[in-house]
């Protein structure tokens, strides 16, 4: 780990100042993520600001009927809480599938979002990887690449987003709020928050230096049963092989790009009339599969029909 | 002792007259372990302020260093000394043995610039905090000619020989006993890389006080490590006090010491004050042993009532290319199911992988998940219920040399666990029980593992409290051994358990073979026993030779020991008063066991049965283990408690190695895929359903006087097995490359139309 110098930041205006103004300053909340790349010197931010203090850790109601969420309230706490259990339930099951439970204790909403690939290359410094060490090749893409993606990928990077929390709020279609260093707040939709990689793998999100998510805004939901799965090697703490969000006719997918994968193809098939199983066939045809990861196609195949069709009262 | 007859005269763990045998006694050292205040090798308080060590691991597989850029890490803050092959001091030549009774020998580290496996550590930053040291290491340059590694396990099987100084194994005439079977399985099945992955990563403490070196090291094996470490740094033997107290796991990979225990030595000596290094997590995966991965032929050939004819199992494995080790998954099926003919064997290709060593029933590990399942492919082909397919192919004698067995209930395991685990409920024909979502299947397979007794010694001295001290160079890997120890004492010498102090992991105490190949607790505890029966005669001598004792005169024979209190019938003392008056300065006594020399004469082995009952998502490909029962037969069971948590965190292994756990290799770089635990996955709480284990009664008087057998590795033999013939009983595919994992299963699921 690098040395770096650390401060709490007094609110969240000083927080994207500082940020903005300070070489190699990196906000931290939970830092279950964060602290573990700092420790392989994946991540070597020269500052931290500590955001988990800053006030953002609530749930309320919003006036057109959704719901917003502080980006520093704690996993398990939107997973737990009452109107997202009842309103939103495929927030609250995602956010379960995912990690542990003393990770989802500790991990922010915001940090959740920002968490970086779980590619076994991404982490091993000993390999070429243009995440982590940009325009040194990707050892992934000839290399053992079973979770690699099947949408949206490029030679430069075949990793995956891993957040299960934000293929359901995908799905949900959320959007997020940020504070920018100009003191500026914006809203972008989780459809634009992530990138595909292009030839950039480095830069995951849209976020200027120093911009801060400050929360998470649902919508109200949408009409329609809602369900969250998630295929996994083991039971529990384990990334996922793939998984789908279901939100009525919404429909994302995870694991199977660069940033959560919603599903337009699925649900413009729906619209019109398509089974479940006609409606994911025509977004796999989008897909590029590399060979080891081809079970993907199936998996996903069956599963997304699988929770379309339970989410909307076919049975499984 | 020449013979296991020897054994059979009363004493008094087979009298167990105060109970303490076989109770499920909470462990001895429980309390220190979960308030965090059990010293383990690498929080052990050195007497002046430490350094730490932080190791570099080699980025090639194969080839050589040349260049060396430690500048900018010997500038980082805080670090103390840099150090490559071109700067570390000097150690004894590899194998180096200059005392010729060395139980091993040096094992330099840092000792040229040649890389044999990716990871091999090749620098030491030591630095005034771990964090100084850790920043230091990331600064070392190191620059390589790689070689192309040769490490594709399955691109080399035709380079595979068979291991050097062993032959295949043929009774009878196997192709012809084969050929002419009208019931035939002939199929191959392939299990990866393993990692043993202990809690505790593999570290050590080391200060010198004066000319000794005191190093407190995680390891199985106490008098080896202290051997290793002393011809490594050319000192006398009694130079090295080693000590092992606390080990969190070592499952056979802690059997051997590694560049931790050498480098912190090496620095303590250069520094002059005591020195910390450990493996990290990452470096565990690479750095040391690991289980082979293997292929697996099994091919039998049985009559249509499901008689046997013919057996054959063949491995092939890998090893380093320095190494010599070979998984013997081929053994145990030696000793297993009766045919007239069978033919066994290895072979073994060496490449530049990390060391493959032992990994917690090695051997049968990954046997099991052969053969087991071969034997249900057969049951179904005979229209023969896999229990009963087993129970007709029981052995009168050891099928492969005829001798008697020890001891075998093997089918009553089989049948007590049948009833218990509700077998009669299972449907033959595959994929016909459905629940919700899930396919539910059952399955079984047959647990066997050898049994082993080791020369042991052990001492125990009484004080004038009447507090009894177990002294032993043993080690306890988490398995229990400290209970067991103070559980035999308390009960030879009638005192209670918490008059008995236990005292392991000294390399200045008898000797011991340590923890593996699950002979620990036969062997520290009949030494134990030995010595507890020779501290009762000196007592006993003591007593009726002392004219203050009211027991004075009387025949020692004749002394009884309980609660405390030494008597001839109603003439009584405590064993305090006694010790205080008549030896103040406490009695100290050894003992010590050896094997037998007629115990081969005997087939020796522990057995179990496994029941498991999965369900198997069709559209998904997940496996889920929804219960699981193994009933197991291993001698004498010390303590209920700690053998069950022995045998089912075996069977979890089987899980994981039916389900999860495997390390793929990158053949490009010669290194493994996963390297930590979030990567490598070990089943978790939410992998395991309704869990148990049962224990038959069985005395086995061939073993060791107190006719006790290991449970330590029995658990995991077979259990994985169980797991994959109740997948195809769910859902009618079999997947045999290991582990099943959904992607596995799922093409067998399309394939079938599921």
């Amino acid at each position: 780990m690098r040395a770096f110098t650390y401060e709490r930041a007094g609110d969240a205006k000083a927080a994207v100042k500082a940020a903005a103004s300070t070489p190699g300053a990196r906000f931290i909340a939970g830092g279950t993520n964060l602290l573990d790349l700092m420790k392989l010197e994946i991540e070597t931010p020269a500052h931290l600001i500590d955001v988990s203090r800053l006030n953002m850790a609530t749930i309320e109601a919003t006036l057109d009927g959704g719901l917003r969420i502080g980006a520093a309230t704690s996993n398990s706490t939107v997973a737990a809480d009452p109107q997202v259990r009842a309103r939103y339930p495929v927030l609250s099951q995602a956010i379960v599938a995912g990690g542990s439970p003393q990770l989802r204790n500790k991990a922010s909403v915001g940090g959740n979002l920002l968490q970086r690939t779980r590619c076994a290359y991404f982490y091993d410094t000993s390999k070429p990887c243009n995440k982590r060490a940009p325009r040194t090749g990707c050892s992934a893409l000839e290399g053992l690449n079973r979770n690699a993606a099947i949408f949206g990928a490029t030679d430069h990077c075949i990793a995956t987003h891993t957040s299960d929390m934000a293929v359901a709020l995908t799905a949900l279609g959320a959007n997020v709020e940020t504070l920018m260093p100009s003191g500026q707040s914006r809203t972008l939709p989780m459809l634009v928050l992530h990138r595909l990689p292009g030839e950039t793998p480095e830069i995951e999100t849209c976020l200027e230096t120093g911009e801060l998510i400050t929360a998470v805004v649902l919508p109200p939901p949408p009409p329609g049963g809602q369900i969250y799965r998630k295929v996994r090697d083991r039971a529990s703490y384990a990334g996922g092989l793939a998984s789908v969000a279901v939100a009525g006719r919404q429909v994302a997918l995870g694991m199977v790009a660069h940033k959560p994968w919603r599903a337009s193809a699925v649900e413009t098939a729906l619209a019109s009339g398509a089974s479940p199983a006609e409606a994911i066939a025509v977004e796999l045809e989008g897909a590029s599969p590399l060979g080891r990861n081809d079970f993907k196609l199936p998996l996903v195949a069956r599963l997304a029909a699988a929770a379309i069709s339970e989410a909307n009262g076919r049975g499984a | 002792m020449s013979s296991v007859h020897d054994w059979t005269p009363n004493n008094p763990v087979k009298e167990n007259r105060s109970g303490l045998i076989g109770k499920p006694v909470d462990r001895y050292e429980g309390p220190l372990k979960v308030t965090g205040t059990a010293p383990y090798a690498y929080e052990v308080q050195p007497p002046s302020p430490p350094a730490y060590g932080v190791m570099v691991g080699a980025a090639i597989a194969a080839g050589r260093i040349t260049g060396v850029d430690i500048a900018e890490a010997e500038a980082t803050p805080g670090v103390l000394v840099v150090w490559t092959h071109l700067n570390a001091p000097p150690q004894a030549p590899r194998g180096t043995k200059a005392h010729p009774r060395s139980s091993a020998g040096s094992r330099p580290a840092l000792e040229s610039d040649r890389i044999f496996f990716f990871g091999q550590p090749v620098a030491l930053v030591v630095g005034e905090t771990l964090e100084a040291a850790t920043a230091g290491a990331h600064r070392v340059k190191l620059t390589y000619a790689a070689d192309t590694p040769d490490v594709d396990f399955r691109a080399s099987l035709d380079r595979a020989v068979s291991p050097s100084g062993e032959e295949d194994i043929e009774v009878g005439d196997f192709v012809r006993g084969f050929t002419s079977s009208p019931i035939q399985v002939d199929e191959t099945w392939e299990t990866p890389i393993q990692n043993h992955c202990q809690m505790e990563p593999c570290a050590s403490t080391v200060w010198f006080e004066g000319e000794k070196c005191i190093a407190h090291t995680s390891i199985q094996m106490v008098k080896p490590a202290q051997h290793g470490l002393a011809e490594t740094l050319g000192l006398p033997r009694d130079d090295v006090h080693l000590l092992t107290r606390y080990i969190g796991g070592g499952f056979g990979g802690k059997g051997q010491t590694y560049d931790d225990l050498i480098l912190a030595a090496l620095a303590a000596k250069a520094l002059g004050r005591p020195v910390k290094v450990a493996y990290t997590r990452q470096q565990m995966m690479h750095g040391t042993i690991h289980r082979p991965a293997t292929v697996m032929q099994v091919r039998l050939g049985a009559e249509k009532d499901g008689r046997l004819n013919a057996f054959s199992m063949m491995t092939w494995t890998h090893c380093h290319r320095e190494g010599n080790f070979t998984e013997h998954a081929s053994n145990f099926a030696r000793a297993l199911y009766a045919a007239p003919n069978r033919l066994t064997g290895h072979r073994l290709v060496k490449l530049d992988l990390p060391g493959a060593g032992p990994m917690r029933a090695p051997g049968e590990a990954s046997g099991t998940l052969a053969l087991e399942c071969a034997m249900d492919e057969l049951a179904e082909k005979l229209g023969l219920d896999p229990v009963e397919l087993r129970i007709r192919n029981e052995p009168e004698t050891d099928p492969e040399n005829g001798r008697p067995f020890s001891m075998r209930q093997l089918v009553r395991c089989l049948r007590e666990g049948a009833q218990q685990f509700g077998w009669d409920r299972r449907l033959p024909t595959p994929g016909l029980v459905r629940e919700g979502r899930w396919l539910v299947g059952m399955g079984m397979a047959t647990a066997i593992r050898g049994n082993f007794l080791l020369p042991a010694k052990c001492s125990f001295t009484v004080d004038a409290d009447g507090v009894i001290t177990v002294r032993q160079g043993m080690t306890d890997i988490g398995t229990g051994t400290y209970t067991v120890l103070a559980q035999i004492a308390a009960e030879t010498l009638g005192v209670p358990l918490g008059h008995v102090k236990v005292e392991i992991g000294d390399s200045e105490f008898p000797p011991a073979p340590g923890s593996g190949g699950q002979f620990g607790a036969a062997t520290a505890g009949s030494a134990a026993l030995a010595a507890g029966q020779n501290l009762r005669t000196a007592i006993a001598e003591l007593a009726t030779g002392d004219e203050a004792s009211p027991l004075f005169g009387g025949r020692p024979v004749d002394v009884t020991f309980q609660d405390g209190v030494i008597a001839i019938e109603n003439r009584s003392e405590t064993l305090a008063s006694l010790i205080s008056r008549a030896a103040p300065e406490g009695l100290t006594v050894e003992g010590e066991i050896k094997p037998a020399q007629d115990a081969r004469e005997w087939s020796q082995q522990t057995y179990g049965g496994h029941y498991c009952e999965v369900g198997v998502d069709p559209v998904t490909g997940e496996v889920r283990v929804r219960r699981m029962l193994g009933v197991f037969a291993a001698g004498r069971i010390l303590n209920a408690k700690t053998a069950r948590s022995q045998l089912t965190g075996g069977m979890i292994w089987g899980i994981g190695s039916a389900l999860t756990e495997g390390n793929a290799v990158d053949t490009r770089y010669g290194s493994l895929i996963n390297q930590d635990l979030a990567q490598y996955l070990a089943p978790v709480q939410a992998d395991i359903g309704d869990l148990d284990a049962i224990m038959l009664d069985e005395v086995d008087d061939k073993a060791n006087p107190m006719g006790v057998k290991g449970v330590g590795e029995l658990g995991n033999s077979g259990a994985g097995a169980a797991v994959a013939n109740a997948i195809y009983n769910a859902c009618g595919v079999r997947v045999r490359d290991y582990p099943i994992t959904p992607d596995k299963l799922l093409a067998g699921l399309i394939a079938k139309g599921l």
